[in-house]
């Protein structure tokens, strides 16, 4: 039981690396590339997650009056939603881009290479 | 490669994937488990500086080295984006029409927009105190601005959106964050370390060189914000094929 966290983030990625092979249409695949993105939130809350921890933030809380869950991984994951977010903006623009220049957003179609 | 074949060479390579992931996590210590020694080190760590709120103590004074090339990607992206998304020779920018918007919708937004706004600073001023930050608060302010094009129209946001000083703002957040780790170096302690006095615990001016980090943040992701989204509604209202 104590592993089944981090196997939901096992399988969130998972499906999201399916729906970026399968993907038809480029903003699907930047949906799912999210997708596999948010697999890694769910795996560093789960890794700093402690039994009975609260935030760890103790501007209405004394230290050591209870348990705090680990802040690194925290800080990790907004580094993470930060990082994300702009990226995804990035390949939201390329998308747009491809899509008017190939007349496309289909992969599969975007094999030849054009000035 | 045919679509079938792709289809098994998938399978295999999440089927083995799924294998190492799940031996790598039976591995991993128990969920909810006692022993997190870095956090309880970067706890320890964050109430010695007298930072209240321990995420930004990590992100801002801990690992303020690893928080300057975050924001260094988002500075790469949102450039990225601006030139990925400019205008090209074979289009024209077109006058938006102005479309008409429900009463209650102009009044909802209207009201919304300096609550957001207030919000939005009050995040980014309390960052080393309460949860938020430079990151969130500059969201949150860039959404503010906004609500004005929901409320009025592209053209009202237009009017309260000068998006030079926007772009200066961003480049002007990158280059404070990096400053701000020269002058420690100026001021005889280490890039990025503490060098301000500490201040009161649990309040405003609590954290050193914390909240002075928090608000270079602030304002790079606050105007990175604004001029993605200009970029992107550009590209829907304002931009057009030439005929």
């Amino acid at each position: 039981m104590s592993v089944f966290p981090y196997l939901v983030a096992a399988w969130i990625f998972l499906v999201g690396c399916y729906g970026l092979a399968t993907s038809r249409n480029l903003l699907h695949a930047v949906g799912c590339l999210a997708v596999c993105q948010s697999s890694t939130y769910v795996l560093l809350l789960a890794v700093g997650f402690r039994d009975g921890g609260t935030a760890p933030v103790f501007s209405d809380l004394t230290p050591g009056s209870r348990p705090v869950v680990d802040p690194v991984v925290q800080a990790l994951a907004l580094t993470d939603v930060v990082v994300g977010a702009t990226l995804t903006a990035l390949l939201l623009a390329l998308v747009i881009q491809v899509s008017k220049r190939h007349g496309t957003v289909d992969p599969d179609e975007l094999s030849e290479l054009r000035g | 490669m045919s679509r079938r074949l792709r289809m098994w060479v998938l399978a295999l390579g999440t089927a083995g994937v799924a294998v190492l992931l799940v031996v790598a996590y039976l591995e991993l210590p128990g969920f909810g488990g006692d022993s997190h020694p870095y956090g309880d080190r970067a706890v320890s760590a964050a109430l010695a500086h007298r930072t209240a709120n321990v995420i930004s103590s990590v992100n801002f004074d801990q690992r303020g080295f690893d928080t300057l090339g975050e924001e260094s990607i988002l500075f790469a992206a949102v450039l990225g984006t601006v030139v990925l998304l400019r205008q090209t020779r074979d289009e024209r920018q077109v006058e938006p029409a102005p479309a008409p918007v429900a009463a209650f919708v102009r009044r909802y937004a209207v009201h919304a927009l300096p609550v957001t706004l207030l919000v939005g600073l009050y995040v980014v001023a309390h960052g080393q105190l309460s949860p938020g930050g430079g990151f969130q608060g500059g969201v949150v302010v860039a959404t503010a601005l906004h609500l004005l094009y929901i409320a009025v129209d592209y053209r009202a946001l237009e009017r309260v959106r000068p998006l030079w000083l926007f772009t200066l703002g961003d480049a002007v957040g990158e280059a404070s964050y990096a400053l701000l780790g020269i002058a420690g170096l100026l001021w005889g302690t280490a890039f990025l370390a503490d060098f301000v006095p500490l201040g009161t615990f649990n309040t405003l001016s609590s954290g050193g060189t914390v909240p002075l980090l928090n608000a270079a943040i602030g304002i790079e992701v606050a105007c990175a914000v604004v001029v993605l989204l200009a970029r992107f509604l550009d590209q829907a209202v304002e931009i057009e094929k030439a005929r």
